[in-house]
């Protein structure tokens, strides 16, 4: 007897309400045209299922030219952040019952970085970002034969940040980061934050320096849009706040 | 087209490609070619644990270690990599946490260790704390804490380029390898890389099945491209069957769930696994756990309308050790289920997860091109290799570790080989299948759509080769994945452009999983004995004297172009324990 197959999909179907949704996509491809374009497709789609689910469906069924990325599905790797309903979110992570399905569901890349085909957007800028603020544990003197100790109060100080995925969503929610790219963003304070606040960590000074720049830490406006939009609930703001107060007190 | 030159090139940048980045760029020229940005690597979707025998929380020593290694593995296991795993798991987790991985700590700032299935005490004797871990994101951290560190160390990436093929030279009579050919996503342009040494560490193959814990691009893209240059694939009957996924999604919730005291339960709310497993109970290993699961199912026992999957019990944790140590599933079954776990069971089924076969190495990592002759320059190590640590079924928390392990042993091994040997001459055009393969997606005029195709091929995958299977099955699935393989030539894409075509890259990756299904089944079907994950139900017994030995697969085109697989056998590396029945 083979494996029982548990997803019986026609016994599924006629007991689920799948419903008709509009997915209005931003559409940009340079090889065909130097014009984004808004497209709507039409899908019959189970409202418990993804935004992802609905690409998917889209990609495979209706348009294969239709570009974005994804890899895990479950909101683990941080590919597929973008603006749903004019919030940034990751597809995988957002079910369709959850953004009214109503009305037509907008789908656009995610702004401040540079548009390469459809929701496809270039993030070298972004992990520059990253890579500038020394992401990275620094330690000075012997190693220790064993681990490093660390009590658990110490590990929960930075705990928070270290749920960053590197998704963007933050970071290209922040109207400082659209008006003048040059700004670190709050996903490299945040991975900044994770070592600063690291007990075992030795180079918050150098790091908060890199942060004092006039493209640091001091253009946040607080507007919480980045708290908003991580998709991991990283009180990213907080973070920042907190970066701010080291600078000024010196002391982490 | 360009050509590079690198001393040492790997392919891959989840847990074993960075780990072995980090060792080979301090030895070599080094480039990382990944199809994904190296934070986007399925390593990062770990959450249970990583095991060693730090002997933090109790006694504890890398003995236990392997001989429950060995023993999950049911004997198919070579004895000797073994060993190196479960000793050198000590200084694998060490060196982690120096590089700055934030582990759980114990109150006296240790880190701290928690239960896993088949980590136990003493040989057996009741379950052991071996698993160290970052709540329920390990994979995430190991993930993170590598790239920091080839951020550190100044590592070369090649974001999002495929590596779609394997130069392969004869120097003297010996192949060796001469480089690799890739695709570069955002523009389509096709790259050849000439090096001395080249590291595959491109993970699994998990998409041919439907429910799967596995990426999107989980699609054995190294082990098809060296496979399809006359090199063998070991053991690819043996796959890996969570017991734990979420209902009909396979989203993984972690066995660290049972090691924190959860409880699978059938539909009159009975704690089953008390009777297939009187001593682990839930902590037994993956394959015995997903198979009771599916015994309670087909009698009967099985939750919900269609009483198709059972529960995974955490209602009686209390809600502060949820948030602590399991943050991220009790989010998964809140977000697509819309389940509270602090107060309903989850609906859960087993999960297609780990691929156990893969490129057969040594324990350098060196990839074989037979039984015993290595392909001088070529290395392997990760999901994609067999080494084999695994044998027939993983236990939980060693892959995290092999990635480790392995994947530093073949950064090191790579880099000393480029230090010595010079670059082997390519082959005449050296792009030429990849360009013909790419120029015959994009210019068929076929009537045949991939999704379809991966459609009916993860159905029939997951109806006939899953946790059961019987000759009838395994045979029905042979016979569809031979006519999607032939529909797959008739195959056809709408995007063909240059530019971040994905439409052709899901294509190639089809291509790939057909040719890995295939050899699956096939060395499915010539097992005839059940062992770990791969289980008979027309022959349940394991069979030592036919089958203790490793399956390898290699790919043979006859004169008239037709592809068959054929099976060889390679005796299996016994050294301190002797084959028990194997009881939990
Ligand atoms: C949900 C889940 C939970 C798990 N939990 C645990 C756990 O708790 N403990 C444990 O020990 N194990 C666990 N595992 C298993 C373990 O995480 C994986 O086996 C391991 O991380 C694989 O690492 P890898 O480096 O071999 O591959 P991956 O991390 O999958 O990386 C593969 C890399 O190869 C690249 N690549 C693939 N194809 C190509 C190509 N054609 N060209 C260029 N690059 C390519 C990708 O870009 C990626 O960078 C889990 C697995 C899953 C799915
Ligand atoms: S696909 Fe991985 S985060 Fe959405």
């Amino acid at each position: 007897m083979a494996t029982p197959v548990l997803d019986k999909v026609e016994a599924e179907s006629a007991a689920s309400p799948y419903i008709t949704v509009t997915f209005r996509v931003r559409r940009f491809n340079p090889e065909v045209s130097a014009e984004a374009t808004w497209e709507d497709f039409q899908l019959e789609i189970d409202p418990k299922e993804r935004v992802l689910d609905g690409l998917h469906k889209i990609k495979w069924e209706l348009d294969g030219t239709l570009t974005f990325r994804r890899s895990c599905a479950h909101g683990i790797c941080g590919s597929d952040a973008m603006r749903i309903n004019g919030r940034n979110r990751l597809a995988c992570k957002t079910l369709i019952k959850d953004i009214n399905p109503e009305k037509p569901i907008t789908i656009e890349p995610i702004k401040g970085l540079t548009v390469l085909k459809d929701l496809v957007v270039d993030m070298e800028p972004f992990f520059q970002a990253y890579r500038d603020v020394m992401p990275f544990l620094v330690t000075t003197g012997n190693e220790p034969t064993r681990e490093r100790l660390q009590s658990p109060e110490d590990r929960e100080r930075f705990d928070d940040t270290t749920k960053c995925i590197l998704c963007a969503a933050c970071t290209s929610s922040c109207p400082v980061f659209w008006n003048d790219g040059q700004y670190f963003g709050p996903a490299a304070i945040v991975n900044a934050h994770r070592f600063i606040f690291d007990s075992r960590d030795e180079a918050g000074e150098q790091r908060l320096e890199i942060l004092n720049d006039k493209d640091g830490v001091w253009r946040c406006r607080t507007t919480f849009n980045c708290t908003d939009a991580c998709p991991r609930g990283i009180e990213v703001t907080k973070a920042i706040q907190e970066v701010k107060r080291a600078l000024i007190t010196r002391r982490f | 087209m360009k050509i590079h030159k690198y001393d040492t090139v790997i392919v891959g940048a989840g847990g074993a490609g960075m780990r072995a980045a980090i060792e080979a760029t301090k030895r070599s020229r080094t480039a990382v070619l990944t199809k994904l940005y190296p934070t986007r690597s399925h390593t990062g979707a770990a959450q249970g644990g990583m095991a060693a025998a730090l002997a933090n929380v109790e006694e504890d020593n890398w003995e236990w270690h392997t001989f429950d290694t060995v023993k999950g593995g049911d004997y198919l296991v070579d004895q000797d990599a073994a060993e190196i795993l479960a000793k050198e798991a000590i200084d694998a987790v060490l060196d982690l946490e120096k590089m700055g991985l934030p582990f759980n700590r114990t109150p006296a700032g240790q880190i701290d260790q928690r239960r896993f299935g088949g980590h136990s005490r003493n040989h057996g004797e009741a379950p052991v704390r071996r698993s160290c871990y970052a709540a329920d994101r390990t994979g995430h951290m190991i993930l993170q804490t590598l790239y920091q560190n080839c951020v550190k160390e100044g590592v070369e990436f090649f974001n999002e380029f495929y590596v779609l093929d394997q130069l392969i030279t004869e120097v003297d009579g010996v192949k060796k390898s001469a480089g690799v050919v890739a695709y570069e996503l955002a523009t389509g342009e096709i790259h050849i890389f000439q090096a001395k040494a080249v590291i595959y560490a491109s993970g699994g193959c998990g998409k041919f099945f439907r429910v799967t814990s596995n990426a999107h691009t989980l699609t054995g893209d190294g082990q098809a491209a060296v496979y399809r240059r006359g090199l063998p694939l070991e053991d690819m009957e043996f796959f890996q069957f969570h017991p734990t996924g979420i209902w009909r999604m396979g989203i993984l919730l972690t066995e660290g769930a049972r090691g924190e005291g959860g409880i699978l339960r059938n539909k009159d709310g009975e704690r089953f696994m008390e009777k297939y497993a009187p001593v682990m109970k839930d902590l037994a290993s993956r394959d015995v756990v997903s198979r009771s699961i599916y015994t309670e199912i087909r009698e009967g026992r099985g939750c919900g309308p269609e009483g198709d999957h059972v529960y995974l019990d955490l209602t009686h944790l209390p809600p502060e050790q949820l948030d602590a140590k399991l943050p991220d599933i009790t989010e998964f079954a809140r977000t697509y289920l819309g389940i509270e776990p602090y107060t309903d069971p989850i609906p859960i089924q087993p999960t297609a997860h780990y691929a156990m076969g893969g490129i057969p190495t040594n324990v350098e990592g060196e990839v074989l091109a037979d039984n015993t002759t290595v392909v001088p320059g070529l290395y392997a190590a990760g999901e994609v290799a067999c080494v084999s640590v695994h044998g027939a079924n993983r236990l939980g928390t060693n892959s995290l570790l092999d990635i480790n392990v392995f994947g530093r042993r073949a950064g090191i091994a790579a880099a000393e080989y480029s230090a010595k040997n010079d670059y082997v001459d390519l082959p005449e055009n050296p792009e030429a299948l990849v360009v013909e393969q790419v120029e015959r997606l994009r210019n068929s005029t076929g009537t045949e759509r991939v999704a379809q195709i991966r459609r009916e091929l993860q159905e029939t995958m997951d109806a006939n080769v899953m946790v059961f299977r019987t000759e009838q099955t395994i045979k029905t699935a042979v016979e569809k994945i031979g006519e999607l393989r032939a529909r797959y030539k008739n195959v056809a894409i709408q995007d063909k452009g240059k530019r971040f075509n994905t439409d052709l890259l899901e294509a190639i990756e089809l291509g790939n999983l057909l040719d890995l299904a295939e050899v699956m089944a096939v060395s499915a079907l010539a097992r005839k004995e059940s062992r770990g994950g791969h289980y008979r139900e027309d022959y349940p017994n394991r069979d030592d004297v036919n089958f203790m030995r490793h399956t390898m697969a290699y790919r043979e085109v006859g004169d008239d172009g037709t592809e068959t697989v054929r099976l060889d056998y390679k005796p299996v590396v016994q050294t301190r324990y002797q084959p028990m029945e194997r009881k939990y």
